[in-house]
């Protein structure tokens, strides 16, 4: 495989393969930065299945498109399903000599949280089950943001949409986000992390791993919405990092061949110091209502421990070394 | 005390769902229906009511299915493509003999299609959508008042026929404000208690097709619910007679919609506009039927003798009054937001009567002069 070096923010803008300018994505949306991420990691051809959604609405408004790259459509629930076809075709033309090119064709599908941890999870698993050779990018930002900011079962514990709306009893979504990079583990997908635009070396370091996989592989990405968060424009990626730096989101990687087939774990980035929850939480006008109900704030950083401490025995138990 | 109030097609219709009665949505994001959804998440919980935001639309009607059949009257709403994904679910509706009300925003398709533009591509997916012989009821509102008055008759209706009715909206109607009165009360229709049940226990049993209790799971006899084809017992079969006697419930039920309620409440089915002495009937549903109405006074003044049939209840498709003009008006036009499909129903009623189309869909809501200049090319 083809892979990219980029070390610093010059070496990412001069890099050429990137979503087209002239999208409509919203004023501060982090997914332009994470396709420009994505699509730089390689030099590889790339097909894209992309989810219906923000990003395959906004990036596609006829007569334009934003993606150099082949790209395919298909509804909201098959994204995998449809990679899946356009993979084994491949596989299949290629066998028989019909495929000109000597390069290795990349096949990646893109779904947000609706598209993946909802209605798109049986077509992802069945993808991932099967084994197709392929990668699968969740932009994760915590809710059904393209019809007007629903709860999905990634939007987090307490946060206010507008079918999980904060009142005087009842304060937002009431369950913990599903936490579908395990359910990816589960399947054995070859290589699963989970990612941040704010940690884009990391990120780049990612794709370029998964890529070079051969096998279903699976990496999960914050994407902070501004419009669904309701936060300044210009806090996007800062808030990625406050995720980040907060435990809130948790930046690792696991193999499933690591530890003759045990699996292997790693934590990509451990906080140097402590970041309170509240300082990513505050910023957000989703979460105002718990802003002065230390219990539930409590709730909050209870669970981040929970996740962080039992990650780190998974990875003390089954280390993944490179 | 009713308030006056400035409200879209889609508070309207959830409005409307919770007056009538119901304390069950479950539902699932889609363009344009989403804030019916979203005021059922505000509201429900106010009344003791459940909503419930599910993975998908299949899992959004099979939970409304599930909750009235614990006992609370239950609703989803969505559009084209999620419609589409529930047809299996609606099969079940009918055959399982569950009231269950299905709000369609209609858009346009197929597939994605366009999420922000109206359409009437659904008329026939709405009759025939979901595979085998089956029953269907879809009412069709024009304006924000119907929306609300409709929805409660749908609730009604599906509960009085035990089977899934269909509120047909599309994207014009679910977004666009009008004022409505909107009523303390609204008269609602409660399925008879299950007194002493027998055993065994009957659920299917002749004479149940309508106006009949609802079994509810948890009252103390032995509820089997199933789509396999049943017996009364509801307990599944292959014997060819028990097979005819559970698919002639279908049948029954809309005999007894047609003379039970229909027959007596023409009002509910379809609206006449000046077919006393017209020339030239147009036909049309929904936000196009106010197209249409323009467009036939329009006519009007320009001494064409112009009226206009308007189904409310688009399924099951209002017959008699199109037969009373057949062979008496010069020409029927059906006006649909579509490439052509309630005009099937109107050709196949009228023998005597040449009947034309008038077909939109580019998104774009149709003009009363593309219904004008139609009739008049005709005509000439």
């Amino acid at each position: 495989m083809a892979t990219k070096k980029a070390r610093t923010l010059r070496d990412l803008a001069r890099m050429k393969r990137a979503l087209a300018p002239g999208h409509r994505a919203c004023a501060g949306c982090p997914f332009p930065v994470i396709l420009k991420i994505l699509m730089s990691a390689t030099d590889d051809p790339l097909v894209i299945a992309n989810a219906t959604g923000c990003m395959e609405v906004t990036s596609t408004i006829f007569p334009y498109t934003a993606w150099p790259v082949p790209w395919i459509h298909n509804a909201f629930e098959n994204a995998a399903a449809t990679i899946s076809g356009v993979e084994s075709a491949y596989k299949a033309l290629k066998r028989r000599g019909k495929i000109k090119t000597e390069k290795e064709i990349k096949f990646i599908a893109i779904g947000g949280d609706g598209g993946t941890y909802d209605i798109g999870l049986q077509s992802l698993s069945g993808a991932i089950e099967r084994g197709h050779d392929f990668l699968y990018i969740l932009y994760n930002n915590e809710g059904y943001m393209n019809t007007g900011i629903q709860r999905s079962s990634a939007t987090p514990m307490y946060a206010s949409t507008t079918t999980s709306p904060a009142g005087k009893v009842i304060p937002g979504k009431l369950q913990w986000r599903k936490e579908i990079t395990d359910i990816m583990i589960a399947h054995q997908a070859k290589y699963v992390a989970q990612a941040s635009p704010s940690h884009w070396v990391d990120f780049m370091k990612k794709v370029q791993k998964a890529l070079e996989t051969k096998g279903p592989t699976f990496i999960n990405v914050i994407s902070p919405c501004q419009p669904g968060w309701n936060y300044p424009p210009d806090m996007s990626i800062e808030l990625a990092r406050l995720a980040v730096e907060s435990k809130y989101w948790i930046l690792y990687e696991y193999r499933s061949d690591a530890n003759n087939g045990l699996g292997g774990y790693k934590i990509n980035y451990r906080p140097r110091k402590e970041v309170s929850i509240v300082e990513f939480l505050k910023p957000q006008r989703r979460y105002r209502h718990i802003l002065d109900r230390p219990e539930l704030i409590k709730d909050i950083e209870d669970h981040i421990r929970r996740n962080w401490e039992r990650l780190e025995r998974l990875e003390k138990e089954l280390p993944l070394e490179e | 005390m009713s308030r006056l109030d400035l409200i879209q097609g889609n508070e309207a219709c959830a409005l409307g769902a919770i007056k009538a009665g119901v304390r069950f949505f479950a539902g699932y994001p889609i363009t344009p229906s989403s804030e019916i959804a979203e005021i059922m998440a505000r509201e429900l919980p106010k009344c003791d009511g459940i909503f419930i935001q599910m993975e998908d639309e299949m899992g959004s009607l099979a939970a409304a299915i599930g909750a009235r059949l614990a006992g609370k009257k239950a609703m989803t709403a969505t559009s084209g493509p999620g419609f589409s994904l529930m047809q299996e679910h609606i099969g079940f509706a009918v055959m399982a003999e569950t009231p269950v009300v299905v709000v369609n925003v209609m858009r346009g398709g197929p597939s994605t299609g366009l999420p922000t533009m109206p359409s009437q591509g659904d008329i026939m997916q709405a009759r025939w959508g979901t595979h085998g012989d089956h029953p269907a009821i879809a009412f069709a509102p024009k304006d924000i008042n119907e929306t609300f008055w409709f929805t409660v008759e749908a609730v009604n209706t599906s509960e009085k026929m035990r089977m899934p009715v269909f509120v047909l909206m599309d994207e014009v109607l679910s977004h666009m404000r009008e004022p409505m009165e909107i009523p303390d009360q609204v008269q609602t229709w409660e399925a008879p208690p299950i007194e002493n049940p027998e055993s065994p226990f009957l659920p299917f049993k002749e004479g149940t097709e309508a106006f009949a209790p609802v079994p509810i799971f948890g009252q103390g006899y032995r509820f089997h619910i199933t789509g396999l084809t049943h017996r009364p017992d509801g307990f599944p079969t292959n014997d060819p007679n028990e097979i005819e006697r559970k698919m002639l419930r279908f049948i029954k039920k809309m005999e007894i919609l047609q003379s039970e309620i229909l027959d007596k409440n023409p009002d509910m089915h379809y609206e006449k506009v000046e077919l006393e002495d017209a020339d030239v009937v147009i036909v049309a549903i929904g936000s196009v039927a106010r197209v249409a109405q323009a467009a036939v006074e329009d006519l009007r003044s320009q001494d064409i003798k112009a009226g206009l049939l308007r189904p409310k209840v688009v399924w099951p498709f209002p017959e008699k009054p199109l037969k009373e003009i057949d062979g008496n008006v010069q020409a029927v036009f059906v006006a649909e937001m579509n490439q052509g499909q309630m005009v099937y129903e109107v050709e196949r009623i009228l023998k005597k009567t040449p009947v034309h189309k008038i077909n939109q869909f580019n998104g774009m809501l149709m003009f009363p002069s593309k219904i004008v200049e139609a009739v008049k090319s005709t005509l000439r």
